[in-house]
């Protein structure tokens, strides 16, 4: 077993669970935005792609490297950039007649 | 020294990231907070990226910054489509999340390939196989709902065998390459596999089980960052998948409820299949129909109207002229809500999305539960492009396929009225008794046309 693994693991438990908790109290209501939002977070996923991509291993691992920047970091932008546009059209009727 | 102090700072940095993730789902909660929680999802984000760029082990920044720019070339657009193609847009994130993850795995094996433990292998397999079918199936998801590919199921004999064994040939594939991970030839054909397998498992869903299959997928990507997190040792990424796999796991569970179905069901069941034969002669059975200008009457008569809104009115692109009659009889003290079923639509909440897009407020969309205790008082039902999710069937006859579905009780409101083409059955193919009470006024026409003449006729008629 490589070392770290078992750090991960509980790692991994433990978001799941919070991840379970905090997500089971967002309203239906922002359950497209919760989704888009999740794929910006998830395209933290960069983070590794960068790595991968500038480490200059072999000409294989930069190139693959350069097309998961290019899905994750995509995914990053567009999918903060969506999310916020979604949730500024919410608006509840109290502030509308102001 | 110098290199432990900046490590640290590292690690500080990404657990500063992730507790921003958290507080950013957490914001998510409630309309009121929202918009923070992006805001912190942002800061979490540039900081992991900023941090990278601090590590050591980088050699050649050129491609990785190029790189970057395409994806923000790509990501712009992405973040800037019209919200009708909110789901397809969603499909398509989620193909490249996907992506992401299993290019990055891919390279992962060939750069250690010689020197990976059985342990190792494992887990390289395991990302690398769901990261490429999540990959297709996500293709697929988007192709269907931007209508380049069919909605229907596409569904042959035998189907799930050959899909099963297109799993269980990579599955076996796999077990050799852990046990020999320098067999590299097998390496390649695991992720071709896994690809086919993607296509096939999407393609014989139909378009209106949708919303299941794209939280199943979102659920797949995370779950594929989370493995790839463990593979690179990344507490980042298994956090991070973590929390979009339980996410779409949520999301799957809810939707596979607000449908009384299972997880094998949505993805084997090819549902609206068997019912083909049921759809035999049927009775001619007497409709009351009414034109707009009565509907108009009843309407701005009322004291409470829910308004039931479905995937057909997105489809017309009603949802501008939908908020136009809502603002209409509002001014003339009629109390109009929206009753929102979970699966109403192509993804989850996607009706709240279009309705919030065309400004009608947050606070008069109601979910299943609220509306059907407020049903037996509200005096009209009004149902805009929606169909079996208000069929009382689900509730009454054991024997058809959607019983058991919680529905939206339109059928104990005073009066029904319902928007629709004609009376063909909706997605289950399941004749709605609803139509044929006399309580419920067919009103035939398109949604977006009979709604404009609906909103005409108020203003025009004078108020009562």
């Amino acid at each position: 077993m490589p070392p770290g693994f078992m750090d991960n693991l509980y790692v991994f438990v433990l978001a799941a669970f919070l991840g379970f908790e905090v997500i089971r109290r967002v309203s239906p209501l922002l359950h497209t935005p919760l989704m888009s939002l999740t794929n910006a977070l998830d395209a933290i996923v960069v983070v590794a792609a960068i790595i991968i991509c500038a480490r200059a291993e072999t000409t294989l691992s930069t190139v693959l490297g350069a097309i998961a920047v290019v899905a994750a970091f995509s995914n990053m932008i567009g999918g903060f950039l969506i999310t916020d546009r979604m949730l500024r059209m919410f608006k509840s009727s109290g502030r509308k007649k102001s | 020294m110098n290199a432990l102090v900046s490590q640290h700072l590292a690690d500080l940095a990404y657990v500063t990231a992730i507790a921003l993730f958290i507080l950013a789902l957490k914001w998510l909660s409630s309309p009121a907070t929202a918009r923070r929680g992006v805001l912190a999802g942002e800061i979490g984000a540039a900081l992991a990226v900023v941090t990278t760029f601090f590590n050591p082990t980088l050699v050649e920044l050129k491609w990785v910054l190029l790189a970057m720019l395409a994806g923000l070339i790509v990501g712009i657009p992405l973040g800037l489509v019209h919200m009708t193609a909110v789901p397809q847009r969603t499909a398509v994130s989620h193909a490249f999340g996907a992506l992401a993850a299993a290019v990055i795995g891919i390279s992962e094996y060939y750069v250690h390939v010689p020197h990976i433990t059985p342990f190792g292998m494992t887990e390289i397999a395991l990302e690398v196989i769901i990261g490429s079918l999540s990959f297709t199936g996500s293709l697929i998801a988007a192709g269907k709902l931007q209508e380049i590919l069919p909605q229907r199921p596409i569904t042959y004999r035998g189907q799930n065998y050959v899909s099963l064994g297109v799993l269980a040939a990579a599955v076996i594939l796999a077990l050799v390459l852990i046990v020999h991970p320098g067999m590299t030839v097998l390496f390649p054909a695991i992720v071709v596999i896994s690809l086919i397998f993607g296509v096939l498992l999407v393609t014989p869903i139909g378009g209106a089980d949708m919303p299941t299959v794209i939280s199943l997928l979102n659920s797949y990507v995370g779950l594929s960052a989370a493995l790839l997190g463990f593979v690179l040792n990344s507490k980042v990424l298994v956090v991070a998948g973590a929390l979009d796999g339980s996410s779409g796991f949520i999301l799957s569970v809810i939707m596979c409820k607000a449908m009384n179905r299972s997880f094998t069901n949505v993805l084997f069941g090819a549902f609206g299949q068997i019912q083909v034969s049921a759809k035999t002669e049927r009775e001619q059975r007497p409709v009351r129909s009414a034109v707009a200008e009565e509907a108009a009457g009843i309407l701005s008569a009322a004291n409470t109207v829910v308004v039931i809104p479905g995937y057909g009115m997105a489809v017309a692109q009603a949802q501008h002229k939908v908020r136009e009659l809502f603002d209409l009889l509002s001014q003339r003290g009629v109390d109009v809500k929206f009753a929102i079923h979970p699966v109403a639509g192509r993804m989850p909440g996607h009706m709240n999305v279009l309705l919030a897009e065309a400004d009608v407020p947050y606070d008069k969309l109601i979910d299943m539960e609220s509306a059907n205790s407020e049903m037996a008082q509200t005096d009209v039902a009004l149902i805009i492009g929606a169909n079996d999710v208000t069929n009382p069937a689900a509730q009454t006859q054991q024997g058809s396929p959607i019983y058991g579905m919680p529905i939206i009780e339109a059928h104990r409101a005073r009066t029904i009225m319902v928007i629709k083409r004609s009376l063909s059955p909706g997605f289950a193919g399941i004749d709605n008794d609803l139509y044929y009470s006399d309580r419920t006024l067919m009103l035939f026409g398109d949604a977006k046309a009979f709604v404009s003449d609906l909103v005409r006729e108020i203003s025009g008629g004078g108020g009562h």
